[in-house]
């Protein structure tokens, strides 16, 4: 067979897909991305368009989020008032001392990774967002969070792309994998074989899916979160402003329902109240639960959303994955088969990071940050027990 | 209020979702059937939008509204409700919404309630689990967006018929009515009841789409009596009937003042040089056709399909059984057919739903005889496929998020975005307090370039109708949502 295909194949037509189409099309490589519906219509119109530092834990993942903070900022800087790039900070409440303790320890850690971040006291807290609740104890206040419209980036930084040559398939679902002389050279749809030297799996949630074509285990699970929508109102909340719990919900590998009450406005007035973390796997029935849960948690953080209406509610899955770290790079174990995925509920945020970073390693230039700690093989191969969660959450 | 029923000794009862002519059909035939029901609906009154009427009318010495169609119709199945929850067969739940419906678990529903802002009692949102739910949700108007279409005076065809419904007079009086369908010239007709006048009727079709299915109006004989009254009405005030005429501008600073109205060729392109100004028009009434409200359907994941009027419909089956069983649908929810279809159609699913046997062959006979005039009327009345030659840059698709026709047209061609759901989340047009119930035809219509796949229309229609929350809601009540399935006030439950 002749081979007349691209440099790379991505699949997954998401934030992350579309920043890597972007950065290898701006590299000179020749891309074509696939995905099975319409751009950006998986997670990442599912989402808050959150890019943010102060809920991550120090470590890769933190790391990732400050270099793809000063891609947002400086590579992509002409663009930020095409996707609605809005620093308006983000601020977690303490309710209790106890909390404001943790908050504390936390922010200790992340000030030793040059994250910019003030304590704040109630007080100055009523000065920065006037309507939350009175009795809070203490916050922290981080000002480069910072929030994009998710489906203006997808669109934007795929006619980006497009402009520099990429083809962008959509409505083509990939159905298995090519092989030839030992290595992944590209997929197959029904509308026809696709080949590429690489195939990039940027499928989100649906990355385990895409892993098992090629014959490898990668643990990325789905794990579902609402979103409410207010009606439009004057602006009243000023910043993401969430509760000390939400770092912990963020951690946690629990797979039952957990809510914390995270609260932003938007430019268009609507304000987004989350959030809920459940591993149901692909499950579309609603968990009226989680709806009440999240109401009752935002109407306590800021009293007067209790007499605002509420006008839609929507729900994304997140690409979990099992140490809460992101898997970037090339598979050991299929030659030819890079992944970038596992980016949980931060995905938007860290986008262009792994998108300039994916797009550094596949021309083969040195990546500005180590890609070893992210490596998609280090999980192992499952095993008896440890294997059936992934299956368990399917369920 | 009705006593709790005792658990064992009585049927296990049905949830009938809307009081129009579909809903007050299946609730008559649930319970004659012996089986118990709860009636939920968003007005104070039995009636829905086409029997909408004030509290006078209701009264035994009242006489027959003149605007409406079918009253004794009305009478009989208010009679028969009001004595069945007299004797404890009925709960009726006036001025309710419901905002969510789950196909819960053991295979019933959960029928989410909320009262509105008209309902006396307890303002809490409740639960009322069912085993068998009937959906007769109705439609409102299609609207398709045209320059000057935000001033004040202009509404849609079926406002203006409500306005005098309840008001008893009219909503301004020099009223031009455009669109498409029979539908405008009862709307004239109610606008010429109250004595007020109608400057003209723009039909967008010559008709001439009715002669192939003209055989099909014989089948259902009120439609003629009914549109040869409007006709005699239509011509003794002397109402100007403009067919291939579209309204292409809506004029005046502060609310309407004048009408452009132009001369349309068979696919809806204005001809050259037609146009001419209509002056002294205080309201507009547009109607391109109904869209059925689907959004408590979607909800519950049933099979959906396109209808002949490009409607997204529910599929039913013989006895209006959705594919989700014990979910019965009727009336314009599974295609929109007027009063008397729904009636047929409330009637087939009630029996159905109460299991008293098969439907009755009459019953069958009149859905069918109205299915076949409604395909007659949605070919004769197509929404024209130029109607987006009529917009200007500047003219607003989205009326709650302000979003123009250059901001849709510039995000779907410029982004290359295919389907109405990327529009939306780029432009934000959808998004905001209607949730799309006004501008989502037209949207489906200028952001679906995915219509070459096989089901890009449809699909596209389900974007424009998925709306989660049926009706907003207090982020309050929502917090503080019953979950042990009591019903508001003393009513009882199953």
């Amino acid at each position: 067979m002749s081979r007349t295909g691209s440099d790379v194949l991505v699949i997954g037509a998401g934030a992350v897909g579309a920043a890597i189409a972007y950065f290898c099309s701006e590299a000179g490589l020749t891309v074509q991305v696939v995905d099975r519906g319409e751009p950006g219509s998986g997670t990442s119109s599912r989402c808050e368009g959150n890019i943010l530092v102060s809920d991550k834990e120090h470590g890769p993942e933190l790391d990732l989020a400050a270099y793809s903070l000063g891609v947002w900022q400086e590579d992509l800087e002409e663009h930020g008032a095409a996707w609605e790039f809005e620093q308006k900070g983000g601020i977690i409440v303490a309710s209790q001392e106890q909390s404001m303790r943790s908050l504390r320890r936390a922010l200790e850690a992340q000030r030793r990774h040059a994250i910019s971040v003030t304590e704040v006291d109630s007080a100055e807290l009523a000065d920065l967002e006037p309507h939350l609740r009175d009795d809070a104890v203490g916050a922290a206040l981080y000002p480069d969070d910072a929030q994009v419209m998710p489906m203006l980036v997808v669109s934007h930084l795929l006619a980006m792309a497009r402009s520099r040559g990429a083809e962008v398939l959509s409505g083509r679902e990939v159905t298995g994998m090519l092989h030839s002389g030992g290595r992944i050279s590209g997929v197959r749809t029904p509308a026809g074989d696709l080949h590429a030297d690489a195939v990039v799996n940027a499928a989100g949630p649906w990355a385990a899916e895409i892993a098992r074509f090629a014959g490898v285990h990668l643990p990325i699970a789905p794990r579902r979160g609402y979103v409410m929508v207010t009606e439009p109102l004057p602006p009243r909340v000023f910043h993401k402003v969430y509760a000390a719990e939400y770092i912990d919900d963020v951690g946690s590998s629990a797979s039952s329902l957990q809510c914390s009450p995270v609260v932003e406005g938007t430019p268009a007035g609507s304000i987004l109240i989350g959030s809920s973390r459940e591993r149901v796997g692909f499950s579309e029935a609603v968990n009226r639960d989680a709806l009440r849960r999240i109401a009752a948690n935002a109407t306590s953080l800021f009293p007067f959303l209790r007499d605002v209406k509420v006008i839609r509610h929507y729900h994304g899955f997140r690409p979990y994955s099992p140490d809460h770290v992101p898997v970037l790079g090339p598979d050991p174990r299929a030659d030819g088969l890079w992944h970038a995925g596992g980016h949980e509920g931060a995905g938007i945020g860290l986008s262009v990071g792994t998108g300039k970073l994916m797009a550094q390693a596949l021309s083969g230039a040195p990546t500005d940050l180590d890609l070893a700690p992210f490596a998609p093989e280090r999980f192992g191969e499952p095993t008896g027990g440890a294997q059936t969660i992934d299956e368990g959450d399917d369920l | 209020m009705a006593e709790p029923m005792t658990a064992g000794t009585a049927p296990i009862g049905a949830v009938v979702i809307g009081a129009g002519p579909a809903g007050l059909a299946a609730a008559a035939e649930l319970v004659r059937a012996g089986t118990h029901v709860t009636l939920v609906d968003g007005s104070p009154r039995f009636g829905g939008q086409y029997w909408r009427h004030g509290a006078a009318d209701d009264s035994p010495s009242a006489p027959s509204p003149r605007w409406h169609h079918g009253w004794s119709t009305y009478r009989e199945l208010r009679d028969t409700l009001l004595g069945a929850e007299h004797a404890g067969h009925l709960t009726h739940l006036p001025s309710t919404h419901v905002w969510a419906l789950d196909h819960g678990h053991a295979g019933g529903f959960d029928v989410h309630v909320a009262p509105t802002s008209e309902a006396v009692g307890p303002q809490d949102l409740c639960t009322i689990a069912a085993e068998r739910v009937v959906l007769c949700p109705g439609a409102y108007d299609r609207q398709l967006p045209v320059p000057g279409w935000t001033l004040p005076g202009v509404m849609s065809a079926g406002s203006v018929q409500a306005f005098i419904k309840t008001q008893r007079r009219s909503p301004g009086q020099r009223v031009l009515l455009a669109g498409t369908g029979p539908f405008l010239m009862a709307a004239a007709a109610t606008v010429l009841q109250t004595g007020a006048r109608v400057a003209a009727i723009c039909e967008s079709t010559d008709l001439t789409g009715w002669l192939p299915g003209g055989a099909s109006a014989a089948l259902v004989p009120s439609k003629i009596t009914e549109g040869a009254q409007y006709t005699s009405l239509l011509a003794r005030h002397r109402v100007p009937f403009l067919r291939r005429h579209a309204v292409t501008e809506i004029r005046g600073e502060d609310r309407v003042r004048a009408v452009e109205v132009s001369r349309v060729d068979a696919a809806g392109a204005v001809v050259a040089g037609s146009a001419r100004v209509l002056d002294d028009i205080d309201v507009v009434g547009l109607g391109w056709g109904f869209v059925p409200q689907t959004e408590l359907l979607m909800q519950t994941g049933a099979e959906t399909r396109l209808d002949g009027d490009g409607s997204l419909v529910g599929v039913v089956d013989g006895s209006q059984e959705s594919s989700i069983p014990g979910l019965f649908l009727a009336g314009e929810i599974t295609g929109v057919t007027g009063a008397a279809g729904a009636v047929a159609e409330g009637r087939v699913a009630g029996r159905a739903a109460a299991q008293s046997g098969t439907g009755r062959r009459r019953d069958a006979a009149a859905r069918a005889r109205h299915r076949t005039f409604a395909g007659a009327m949605h070919h004769a009345h197509p929404v024209p496929r130029r109607w987006e030659d009529w917009m200007r840059d500047e003219t607003v698709v989205c009326r709650c998020e302000e979003v123009t026709y250059e901001e849709v047209t510039t995000a779907r061609d410029d982004l290359a975005l295919a389907d109405p759901r990327s529009v939306k989340g780029s432009t934000r047009a959808g998004m905001g307090m209607c949730q799309g119930r006004i501008c989502g035809f037209a949207m489906a219509c200028l952001s679906s370039q995915s219509a070459a796949r096989s089901d890009g229309d449809h699909a596209a229609a389900r974007q424009v109708s998925n709306r989660p929350f049926a009706m907003p809601l207090s982020l309050g009540a929502l917090a503080a949502e019953h979950t042990d399935g009591e019903q508001p006030g003393s009513a009882s439950s199953r």
